[in-house]
């Protein structure tokens, strides 16, 4: 079921299209990559989830209602910029942030006694936010978006400021949280990590959505049927074993072995060719080249607007 | 609803339990007891008791002169020289010698501490009334008795009569202080925390907090409960530096031994470090606060107080939404504190002639009239319904500037990194939601 249906929603800014007929399903208990470059209309996508401000047109449905105020309570946002009360101490900051979120004082104090355990940093209930560091104000920050277990948490850019050892944690956390029945939809340009965790994506540019669907999917419809095979041996033996519905893209030689890249009609054609060659040259390896989300991503975006990917205004 | 009290709780609690706060709050009432205290400190310390020898050699004077208690008059029955060389051993602090009272002829004072101007101008006031009524007691063989009869004792009082007919005495000196006090209070509360609640907003936005909390609550919940918040703020510190002023004061007065009951408002004050030679200072401030509306004035002063900080409040709200450091807010704060420094200059003419029609229509005026209304309240020459007319324009206006505060805010504080022009301000004004 979806947790997130974002229905033909339309936003502008005087005369700035943020957003254009943008449509997205953000099944239960998955995590949802939201792409795009910069001024794509990411932010401002979030911001209607979060009831920031509204769509001109169109509507937002949260497990099949319409967005309301009362979902507030089932929201958790990490917004891109970071930012706390730098002269409030970081347990009442919390204790507030909580409280605005609904929950009451009692509560909201015993989960974050666990969760400052959790991360260990139990010792910092009555220091200042300007006496940490921005890592430590990240954590402290990442407590209280998901404090109240908000059924749909929305993380923009969680990993900036971590270094790899708070990355990872945060990735756990992430992973975990999505386990025991959290959303997660989460923005962010950092492809690897949506490889790594995203079920779902959607890529926005220039305010339209021009692409979602399942990550493996994607990768299986953008994959391009390229293979490297790494063999020792005679290369002209190898040429004549290859029939029509094989192309070289590329070969080169490092020391004995042999590398070449080959572009195949179809995937099962290079069982057969494999079948042929291992009696001719001594096959090292074959694997196929997949595009990674960074290639998918780039590709999508100079294919509907190759010129302006560089002047993109931050005007989100 | 509840989402607003968590704000204006913590908008509140954190500023209270600011050092900053709990030094101003300490240190106000000390500034404010000292400037109240020195004129009069100093009035008393030069008010020291004088003891003076009287050494009269027309046999006239003799128990003519009424002691006070500054002043004390002694009669020497001894030589001038006798006394002059005990000056500096004895009690007496100066010697008046009189040897004559011929038409032209000089009192001489002989003195070890310098007599003030008003103790000389008593001596001689005494000293001429004494021949007078001796010289009308041997010219017209009248008795002293009849002509302490005769003697006038007269003060002018002002009366105002209204339309209805109604009379009223009124002291002007104490009119004009009151509404000078309401409107300097008024003024200076609106600069203050008016700014506060500009540099908050600035805060918010500048540290990013904002956006989170706006996921939380609306911006106009999260615009309001600063304003009102920090309103709070400014009420508690001046309920505070009025109590703890008048704890000073009066433990002050008790060390001077003057009677602090009569001194603890400003008003009489004023008056009292203003006009210290009045024969009965205490009974004409009385007189002149008994014939004040004190009641209109402080409901009045209490709304206009409030009224007046919710108008420039949001807007400053608004302006501190629409910048990225505090920096840039001049551009913005000239056109809000023109009315507010217009008014306050204005409010001279205006003590001037209270009922005219530049009085009137500034007092009408939202922008201006928590100022101005002030200083026009305690001469009671403000009918019912302009008052009534006035409050209402005041909270139009506020609800006015909140809902254009509220619009550019809830704009302004998600919006980063760009030079805002008026024009841009205006346009914010018709975005949706």
């Amino acid at each position: 079921m979806d947790l997130l249906h974002v229905k033909r929603v339309y936003k502008s800014y005087a005369e700035h299209k943020a957003l254009h007929n943008v449509s997205l399903h953000v099944k239960e208990q998955s995590i949802f990559g939201l792409l795009g470059p910069n001024g794509a209309g990411k932010t401002t996508l979030i911001r209607i989830i979060n009831q920031i401000t509204g769509p001109d047109k169109g509507e937002v449905l949260f497990l099949k209602e319409k967005l309301a105020p009362k979902h507030i309570a089932q929201i958790g946002y990490l917004p891109e910029e970071r930012g706390l009360y730098k002269k409030m101490k970081v347990g009442e900051q919390a204790l507030y942030l909580a409280q605005l979120k609904g929950m009451n004082k009692a509560e909201a104090k015993q989960k974050l006694k666990y969760w400052f355990e959790k991360f260990e940093i139990d010792g910092w209930w009555d220091k200042k936010i300007e006496e940490l560091s921005k890592g430590m104000a990240q954590k402290v920050q990442f407590i209280t978006t998901v404090l109240h277990e908000p059924k749909l948490l929305i993380l923009d850019e969680p990993f900036s400021g971590f270094d790899p050892i708070n990355t990872n944690l945060i990735k756990k956390e992430i992973l975990e949280l999505r386990d025991k029945g959290s959303t997660i939809v989460f923005s962010t340009h950092n492809m690897e990590s949506v490889e790594e965790i995203c079920d779902d994506i959607a890529l926005i540019n220039k305010s339209r959505k021009i692409l979602d669907g399942k990550v493996i999917d994607i990768k299986e419809q953008y994959k391009s049927n390229i293979f490297e095979i790494v063999f020792v041996g005679n290369m002209i033996a190898f040429s004549t074993a290859l029939w029509t519905a094989f192309q070289i893209l590329e070969k080169k030689q490092v020391d004995n072995r042999i590398h070449v890249k080959i572009r195949a009609n179809k995937t099962s054609d290079v069982n057969e060719l494999l079948q042929v060659i291992v009696s001719k040259v001594q096959v090292i390896s074959v694997h196929e080249l997949t595009p990674s989300m960074n290639d998918i991503f780039i590709q999508k975006v100079q294919e509907v607007m190759p010129e302006t990917l560089e002047k993109e205004a931050v005007d989100e | 609803m509840n989402k607003i009290k968590l704000i204006i709780a913590r908008e509140y609690l954190t500023r209270v339990k600011k050092k900053s706060f709990i030094l101003m709050t300490l240190l106000g009432p000390i500034l404010m007891a000292g400037l109240m205290i020195v004129p009069i400190w100093l009035a008393t310390k030069d008010k020291d008791l004088q003891r003076i020898e009287v050494i009269d050699e027309t046999g006239m004077f003799i128990n003519m002169f009424d002691n006070t208690s500054e002043l004390q008059f002694k009669d020497g029955f001894r030589s001038i020289k006798k006394a002059k060389a005990d000056l500096y051993t004895g009690n007496y602090t100066a010697i008046l010698h009189i040897e004559s009272v011929e038409k032209g002829s000089e009192v001489t004072m002989f003195y070890k501490k310098q007599p003030g101007i008003t103790t000389i101008s008593k001596i001689e006031r005494t000293i001429e009334s004494v021949i007078r009524s001796a010289e009308i007691q041997r010219r017209f063989k009248v008795s002293k008795e009849q002509i302490s009869e005769i003697q006038p004792n007269i003060t002018v009082k002002p009366i105002s009569i209204d339309a209805e007919g109604d009379e009223e005495s009124k002291n002007v000196a104490i009119m004009t202080g009151i509404g000078f006090f309401a409107a300097i209070l008024i003024y200076f509360f609106i600069f203050m925390y008016g700014i506060q609640i500009m540099r908050g907003v600035i805060e918010e936005k500048t540290s990013r907090i904002v956006e989170i909390i706006i996921s939380s609550v609306k911006p106009f919940e999260l615009m309001m409960g600063k304003i009102i918040g920090i309103a709070l703020v400014g009420l508690t510190q001046f309920l505070l530096w009025s109590i703890l002023t008048s704890i000073i004061y009066s433990i002050i007065m008790g060390v001077f031994g003057v009677d602090a009951g009569s001194m603890s408002q400003s008003t009489e004050m004023m008056k009292e470090a203003g006009m210290p030679d009045v024969s009965n200072p205490l009974q004409l401030v009385n007189d002149g606060i008994a014939s004040l509306p004190i009641l209109q004035i402080f409901v009045s002063f209490l709304f206009y107080f409030i009224g007046g900080y919710l108008l420039y409040g949001a807007l400053l709200a608004a302006i501190g939404s629409a910048v990225d450091s505090e920096a840039d807010t001049q551009q913005f704060m000239l056109p809000i504190t023109i009315p507010l420094i217009f008014s306050f200059v204005v409010a001279q003419t205006v003590v001037e002639n209270p009922d005219g029609s530049m009085a009137f229509w500034l007092s009408l005026c939202p922008l201006t009239s928590p100022i101005i209304m002030m200083v026009r309240i305690p001469f009671g020459g403000v009918a019912a319904w302009e008052l009534i007319l006035s409050m209402v324009l005041l909270i139009l206006g506020f609800l006015g500037t909140t809902w254009i505060a509220a619009k550019i805010y809830r704009t302004g504080i998600l919006m980063y990194g760009k030079k805002i022009t008026y024009k841009e301000l205006w346009k914010w004004l018709f975005y949706k939601g």
